[in-house]
């Protein structure tokens, strides 16, 4: 996994509540069997004013002009500002997916839906828990600043805005430690293969009727 | 010491070990798997040089991009017309050979939506702890099987460890006391649930369902109410075991025999929470005030009784809430202030994970006996859930209920709850579906959906506009 230790870049302000899955990457896409490639159909029905196939040459397609994706002074953003309960509806990991390729590293919102939550860390996705009030402020100085980046430093926990003004944020050890050095979730587990098995074999004799007959 | 509620004690039996920071490993007893969100999964293990940890745990069959029209299914994978469906679906088939895995395929008389043939095949069992690919997996939650939903590194994770790596949720009860008013159904209950505690209402927490309305449901009943767990947000719901849940799973091909079956029974009987357990969170609900429910917007949160009105954004002091109205008002074509039973109908959908099962198709059968769909309603199709269901469906001469009233019968598969197939709402049309997700673009591009049960979506279909199915007196 990508390592994630100070970001800095453009914000994109998505300025909606409960933006779901399908709206991060609808339903079509997901017949792919690869992990990239998703960027370009990021919000697809939102960025675009047609409807988006696998084989469309996206470069050909009408682009919506309003929406804020193809606004040009958020070319480029790194960071993503929402609002809550950011990424609900499906477990389709193709969301965080499309997220990373379009070049995102990561989100600030006040909630987000647990599995899109989830999801992100195993991507060297970073998605920032602040409270509502930071977020709307930050919301109001994005949009009256062209340009407005921000510098995100997992290390120190910190979001510093341009006027220098450090924000705090909270995150979970064990994920802030894998996403720092890029750890890979299986290769921990697989550390305590031993303890799996012996719980495996006291659960097999406990509750036979879980296992298949070998 | 205070009691232990049914998550923790399913949480417990399952954990494998603990750090100091609270993460946890937990064992996995069931991985269900389908097409969509496993095949990065496979290629992940395969490109690590890393072995599949327990075959026989894992439980497969395609069932998102599969087509329904009998026509392309008799064809098997060539009947697939979009290449790249047929690529993932053919790639489901591959992976579950070389790994080992038990897969019922697309044209295996028990195929069908991988959260329907769990339960009905017994590969859903008591104090389990079951995951897939797919957050409707909460579904599994009432037959007492901590279930939910994961994403495809953690499907990887489970296939390679059959562990997963977590932090305990907070246990919420969600209670509905009282007896329901005739005609009212399980779907009802959930989405009056959600209507109440919101999308987010359920957001770190797993839930319990309780109360003696709960109880009186059926299992195909309970099964809807776990699956729209996670439109309220949170990844599982759960049902105490009971004898309802026994009699439902006993004789099933996957489920323990004789000697065995006594033993898990005993087990099982104590899947309940202890009297005196704690809930961080407890919400209650009474069943005689829940008429039927009607979705008007794009999250199931925006849900009022069909004898309503469309909420007014202008009424709505909290301006995220209040644009977020407009959005899905615009989105929706509809006006606040319209009453909700004359929304007209372009389409009617009967099928999902949420509501495809016999019980399910019984209801909305009821409604359509005898008479014919609705002139604006250009396309109403019945998709049950499993090759077993249809079968059922066929024995009781439903599909020739719903034939003969003008709705189309198809072959069993997720259809248009997320129209990955060609089973797609039209730009723009309004629709009546018993499915879980009312996004914008969910069931197609453009398209319009309103959730509701097979009762109201069968009489919506007859009506071409929502009426109130305690008015039809039947």
């Amino acid at each position: 996994m990508r390592k994630f230790s100070v970001e800095t870049g453009v914000v994109l302000p998505l300025d909606r509540a409960n933006v779901d899955t399908d709206f991060i990457i609808p339903k079509q896409f997901l017949k792919s069997i690869k992990r990239s490639g998703f960027g370009v159909n990021l919000f697809d029905e939102h960025r675009y004013m047609d409807r988006g196939e696998p084989d469309s040459d996206n470069s050909q397609r009408p682009l919506n002009k309003s929406f804020v994706l193809n606004q040009a002074r958020y070319q480029d953003a790194r960071v993503l500002l929402a609002r809550e309960n950011f990424g609900c509806g499906s477990s389709r990991e193709h969301a965080p997916w499309a997220l990373d390729d379009y070049g995102f590293r990561a989100i600030i919102a006040p909630s987000y839906a647990d599995i899109f939550f989830n999801n992100c860390f195993k991507n060297g996705l970073l998605p920032i828990v602040i409270n509502k009030e930071i977020v709307s402020r930050l919301f109001e100085e994005v949009v009256a600043t062209e340009g407005y980046q921000l510098s995100i430093d997992l290390a120190q926990q910190t979001i510093t805005t341009p006027s220098g003004e450090a924000i705090p944020f909270t995150v979970d050890d064990f994920r802030k430690n894998c996403l720092l050095k890029g750890l890979d979730d299986i290769g921990i587990t697989l550390q305590d293969a031993d303890l799996i098995k012996g719980f495996e074999q006291q659960w097999r004799d406990q509750s036979p009727w879980y296992f298949g007959a070998e | 010491m205070t009691g232990k509620t049914l998550y923790d004690k399913i949480w417990d039996s399952h954990l494998v070990t603990q750090r100091a920071d609270g993460t946890s490993l937990i064992y996995i007893d069931r991985h269900l798997i389908h097409e969509v969100t496993s095949p990065q999964a496979f290629a992940g293990l395969r490109e690590a040089g890393r072995n599949l940890w327990r075959a026989d745990a894992n439980f497969a069959t395609p069932d998102h991009n599969i087509p329904t029209t009998t026509e392309e299914r008799l064809q098997g994978l060539e009947g697939i017309k979009d290449p790249v469906s047929k690529i993932q679906v053919k790639t489901l088939d591959d992976n579950c050979r070389e790994f080992g895995i038990f897969e019922l395929e697309m044209n295996d008389p028990r195929q069908g939506i991988v959260h329907v043939i769990g339960p009905e095949q017994g590969a859903t069992l008591p104090g389990m702890t079951i995951v897939c690919g797919d957050s409707h997996t909460a579904t599994h939650g009432a037959l007492g099987a901590l279930a939910h939903g994961i994403g495809t590194s953690e499907v990887e994770h489970v296939l390679a460890t059959q562990c997963l790596m977590q932090k305990k949720m907070k246990n919420m009860l969600v209670q509905v006391d009282g007896e329901l008013q005739p005609g009212i159904t399980a779907k009802d209950i959930v989405l009056a649930i959600i209507g109440k505690i919101g999308t987010a209402g359920g957001t770190g927490y797993t839930v319990e369902f309780a109360g003696e309305a709960i109880r009186s449901l059926s299992i195909e009943g309970r099964m809807t109410v776990c699956n729209m767990v996670i439109e309220a947000g949170a990844r599982a719901g759960l049902i105490a075991v009971d004898q309802t849940t026994l009699d439902y799973i006993k004789g099933r091909p996957l489920a323990p025999v004789d000697e065995l079956w006594d033993r898990a029974e005993a087990q099982w009987r104590r899947l309940v929470s202890d009297d005196d357990a704690r809930f961080d969170s407890v919400v209650k609900l009474d069943a005689a005030q829940i008429a039927p429910q009607v979705t008007w917007g794009t999250s199931p949160e925006m849900v009022v009784p069909v004898n309503a009105r469309v909420p007014d954004p202008e009424l709505e002091p909290d301006a995220t809430r209040r644009s977020g109205m407009e959005q899905a008002l615009e989105y929706m074509g509809l006006d606040g202030g319209k009453p909700i039973i004359n929304i007209k109908l372009d389409c009617v959908f009967i099928g999902s994970c949420t509501n495809s099962r016999i019980e399910d198709l019984r209801a909305a059968a009821r409604i359509v006996e005898g008479k014919s769909v609705a002139k604006n309603v250009e396309l109403a199709i019945v998709v049950p859930g499993s090759g077993l269901v249809k079968a059922q469906a066929e024995a009781e001469g439903l599909d020739k209920i719903f034939t003969a009233a003008g709705l189309e019968w198809r072959e069993p598969g997720c259809s248009m709850c997320l129209a990955m197939n060609a089973d797609q709402l039209g730009e723009g049309k309004h629709c009546a579906s018993t499915s879980n997700r009312n996004f914008e673009g969910r069931q197609g591009f453009g398209g319009r959906t309103h959730l509701v049960s097979p009762a109201m979506a069968a009489a919506a279909a007859i009506h071409g506009h929502f009426v109130d199915i305690r008015d039809l007196g039947s």
